[in-house]
């Protein structure tokens, strides 16, 4: 193989990373430079997204992998050992110095970095290990660090990955186990989940070792996460966004990440070639919301999907939970609970706050309800004020239509 | 409008202590909003010059009031908004304030919305400057490097940011331009400059190209959201970013690559192992819960044939034999198929057989178990499999024998008589056809009806068999 400069090198192992969702680099604990003689770097709590790409995804961290080659020959995966790509590899210090370059020109919050495997799921997590090593100790980085850590590796490697990353992600890759048999043949989903299993009591000892003494240091503090292919196998997305609760509670993970099946060039041809619309990744993205914020059960959001699983593309869950269940609504903004008004298809965290906050000081007509809200005409369906009640609208049968907007322009490219 | 008018001159546009200092003296001494002229040292001439203006009488030495600690935090963004009325609404606020510290909660009252908006932009805007600000490095006399920015923030934030680059940066010198003030940083202490222009900026960096070939290798081209883009990445930041002037091309190179793919896609695939890739298929199937029907039948019943078949026969479901023996089309109206397709002279060993839903559906009647149709949300659910069948073998011809397949195929109810006897063109570019289920035939109670439903059946099969060579 001919020498790849840096810029060939990156061109490669930043293409072979762009299937990974996840760029987050918020949630974890504030630190800076400020006063500090040597090293750069700080998080502030809220992520930072330094750029945006026209897949409509945030560039917030340097995403690559440390190398492209992998022994693994899973289906969906660019990278597999039978695809015909191009291989590169970094050394640990050209990725620190990559980071380094582009964190001192403001262009990222810091490093994501994940790997083929090659020669043995021990040495790769020992090399993703060493630089985050190198630039915490020898560099002083204080920038964010999100490591992918490989099931497979000897628990006490995983572990490391945790001191001196803010977050950790292992890949559960798909909604079920007979998917992942069809199309990661050789990964193990036992391996997975007591891999995510390990990684979550480390991280709990953290937080213990941390209200115990105060010189401990952070273990993982922005926790950790987990990615699943959609559209790939057969899951409905009532069985989706089962997995990802059972995921949340069992692992307490942060995040859980979808990303839509999207056809990888030279794809194997066990793969289906079809793609799911980007429109059901955006749905389910928002049941995730919903599980999350909204206070919304797994089974709740299964309830809005239709009689073969799947979420109406043409309308938000949320929306389509209240079509289906119209007896919750009208809901009276001035008297209901909070959980009620979170209920509202229309309402986001931030505007029901402000309901809950105005309406202690004054009755709430529709107008008020106006100004507090995007748009008063989503809400008007499902809500009365002392000036308003939506006498027919909640029972018309066209109210689905009435509401549903046309996303033509997302679904151009997608079908 | 108010006779008297007081003016007071701020030092600059983000002056809160000075705003502070006057508002609360105005309010002490109950002067009305509308009465008072806002200025900045400065700018915009003197316009009210003209005006008589009353110097501000002084505060008592007790004259402090409180004020919640959320209208100083809000205040304190707020003052940086460009809108020019700010100092007058803030004061107003200020106002309301003091006669009743409860008033921010009133978050429905237009003032409290309008100041709130314009924390809320300045906050966006102070964001976007931590996202979008570029540095570019310079040699500085003395050997060591110095990294310059050049921004163009929309309120006046400049100063009220420099804290978060302080802290991230605070071991690097640093200078960032705005076209309101500098501010430079060595290392240790923070100076302001004056205003500058965007050429007193240096025009490169020679990282810059590494960090576009990242942006445009991590873009992925197989999905496009430029909505999704534009919404965070206002085009009015693009000019002092270096990787923007990509974001055309990329656009451009998506659209001819997804045209290609679609190309690509309607043409069978050659030289992959379409076998393989059924055979997973099937055994993925076999732990399929996309609908109810899994959890009463014995087994998954997934279509068979070759792999490279030209032909796929589309029935039902799977009856109650078919169930127990895990293959289609092994009961009675199977037998029946069999021989009619004997008859027709077509080979089964050369077709793919399957079905449009691929668990049994039955009530249980005593010992027996009644077949059920299954409904739209079934056929729906089961739709994957059938989809993902037809993306392996991409058949020449598709036969949909009862209404159950013909669903499955057109993704539409469509009524068999109408339908039969003429080839229908796919949304994947197939040819499909439509005919009778076989356990119709079986169903006919009048031998002579049942006989001729046979020969129709068979004329059916005949027929497909003829336009599967004329294919050819």
């Amino acid at each position: 193989m001919a020498q790849l400069d840096i810029k060939e090198k990156l061109a490669i192992l930043a293409d072979a990373a762009k299937y990974d969702a996840s760029c987050a680099s918020s949630g974890t604990k504030q630190r800076d430079s400020a006063g500090a003689k040597r090293g750069i770097g700080s998080t502030e709590g809220m992520g930072i997204c330094h750029a945006y790409a026209p897949d409509g995804r945030c560039i917030s961290l340097l995403k690559i992998l440390l190398t492209n080659s992998c022994v693994f020959d899973c289906h969906y995966c660019i990278n597999r050992k039978s695809s015909n790509v191009r291989r590169a590899r970094f050394t640990v210090e050209e990725v620190v110095n990559l980071t380094l370059s582009f964190y001192r020109r403001n262009y990222i919050e810091g490093l994501f970095l994940s790997s083929g495997i090659i020669r043995s799921s021990d040495y790769t997590m020992e090399r993703i290990v060493a630089v985050a090593r190198s630039l915490r100790e020898e560099h002083g980085f204080r920038g964010y660090i999100h490591l992918k850590t490989i099931p497979d590796a000897d628990p006490d490697l995983i572990r490391l990955a945790g001191i001196h990353a803010d977050r950790v992600s292992i890949n559960i890759e798909l909604p079920t186990a007979s998917g992942l048999k069809r199309l990661a043949p050789e990964k193990s989903g036992t391996r997975i989940a007591g891999a995510m299993a390990g990684m979550r009591a480390a991280i709990e000892d953290g937080h213990d070792a941390r209200r115990r003494y105060r010189s401990a240091p952070d273990y993982a503090p922005a926790g950790q996460s987990t990615q699943m292919i959609v559209g790939a196998d057969s899951a409905n997305d009532g069985e989706i966004v089962r997995t990802a609760r059972r995921l949340y509670d069992r692992y307490a993970l942060r995040r859980v990440y979808y990303s839509a099946f999207s056809p990888i060039p030279d794809a194997s041809a066990i793969l289906p070639l079809r793609r799911p619309p980007l429109m059901r990744e955006h749905r389910l993205y928002q049941s995730d919301w919903l599980m999350r914020f909204y206070g919304f059960g797994a089974e709740e959001v299964a309830q809005a999907a239709g009689a073969d699983g799947m979420l109406p593309l043409d309308i938000d869950p949320k929306l389509a939970w209240a079509l289906k269940f119209r007896e919750h609504f009208p809901v009276d903004v001035n008297r209901a609970p909070r959980e009620a008004l979170l209920r509202i298809p229309g309402l986001g965290i931030k505007a029901v706050d402000a309901i809950v906050a105005a309406r202690r000081v004054r009755m709430l007509r529709l107008d008020d309800l106006a100004r507090l809200t995007v748009s008063i005409a989503r809400i008007r369906p499902f809500v009365t004020t002392p000036d308003w009640r939506p006498t027919t609208l909640t029972d018309r049968a066209d109210l689905r239509r009435a509401l549903a907007s046309p996303e033509r322009q997302l679904e151009l490219f997608s079908a | 409008m108010a006779e008297i008018l007081h003016r007071v001159t701020l030092a600059a546009q983000d002056d809160f202590e000075g705003w502070r200092e006057a508002a609360r003296a105005l309010v002490m001494h109950g002067v009305p909003p509308e009465s008072v002229v806002w200025q900045v040292a400065g700018e915009g001439g003197d316009l009210f010059s003209a005006v008589a203006a009353m110097p501000l009488p002084p505060v008592g030495g007790d004259g402090g009031f409180n004020v919640p600690r959320g209208f100083i935090d809000i205040a304190r963004t707020a003052i940086a908004h460009r809108d020019p009325e700010r100092f007058a609404l803030l004061h107003a606020l200020l106002g309301r304030i003091r006669d009743w510290p409860g008033a921010l909660a009133d978050r429905a009252d237009p003032l409290v919305r309008r100041v709130e908006t314009m924390a809320r932009q300045v906050r966006r805007d102070m964001h976007k400057m931590h996202a979008f600000l570029r540095f570019r490095e310079i040699a500085e006399p003395d050997g060591a490097v110095r990294f310059v920015a050049w921004f163009e923030p929309d309120h006046h934030i400049a100063r009220m940011n420099a804290g978060f680059f302080v802290r991230r940066f605070a071991t690097m010198r640093w200078s960032i331009l705005t076209p309101e003030v500098t501010l430079h940083w060595d290392g240790a202490s923070l100076c302001e400059g004056p205003a500058a222009q965007r050429a007193d900026a240096p025009a490169g960096d020679p990282v810059e190209q590494v960090w576009r070939t990242y942006y445009a290798s991590i873009f992925n081209p197989a999905r496009l959201k430029i909505g999704a883009m534009l919404k965070e990445m206002p085009k009015k930041y693009w000019k002092n970013m270096p990787e923007t002037a990509l974001v055309p091309e990329l656009i451009a190179g998506a659209q001819a690559r997804e045209a290609g793919m679609i190309r690509t896609a309607a043409k069978p695939q050659q030289g992959h192992d379409r076998k393989a890739a059924l055979a997973a298929l099937a055994e993925e199937a076999r732990g399929c819960t996309r609908c109810d029907l899994h959890r009463h039948a014995t087994q998954t019943v997934f279509g068979e044939g070759p792999a490279n078949a030209r032909l796929m026969i589309v029935g039902e479901q799977p009856g109650d034999q078919e169930d127990l023996a895990g293959r289609p089309f092994v009961g009675p109206a199977g037998q029946l198929f069999d021989r009619a397709m004997a008859d027709a002279g077509l080979d089964r060993g050369s077709v793919y057989v399957t079905n449009a839903v691929k668990h049994f559906k039955f009530v249980p009647r005593g010992k027996r178990r009644l077949h059920q149709s299954p409904n739209g949300g079934e056929i729906k659910a089961c739709r994957w499999w059938y989809e993902q069948e037809r993306l392996v073998l991409r058949p020449r011809l598709t036969l949909a024998m009862g209404a159950t397949a013909a669903r499955q195929m057109f993704g539409k109810i469509v009524t068999i008589s109408a339908a039969r006897g003429r080839a229908h063109r796919l949304e994947d570019g197939g040819e499909g056809w439509v005919t009778v289920h076989p356990s119709f035939l079986l169903r006919v109670q009048d031998e002579a009806d049942r006989r001729e439903e046979y020969a129709r059946f068979v004329e059916d099969l005949v027929q497909v068999k003829e336009r599967l060579t004329a294919l050819d």
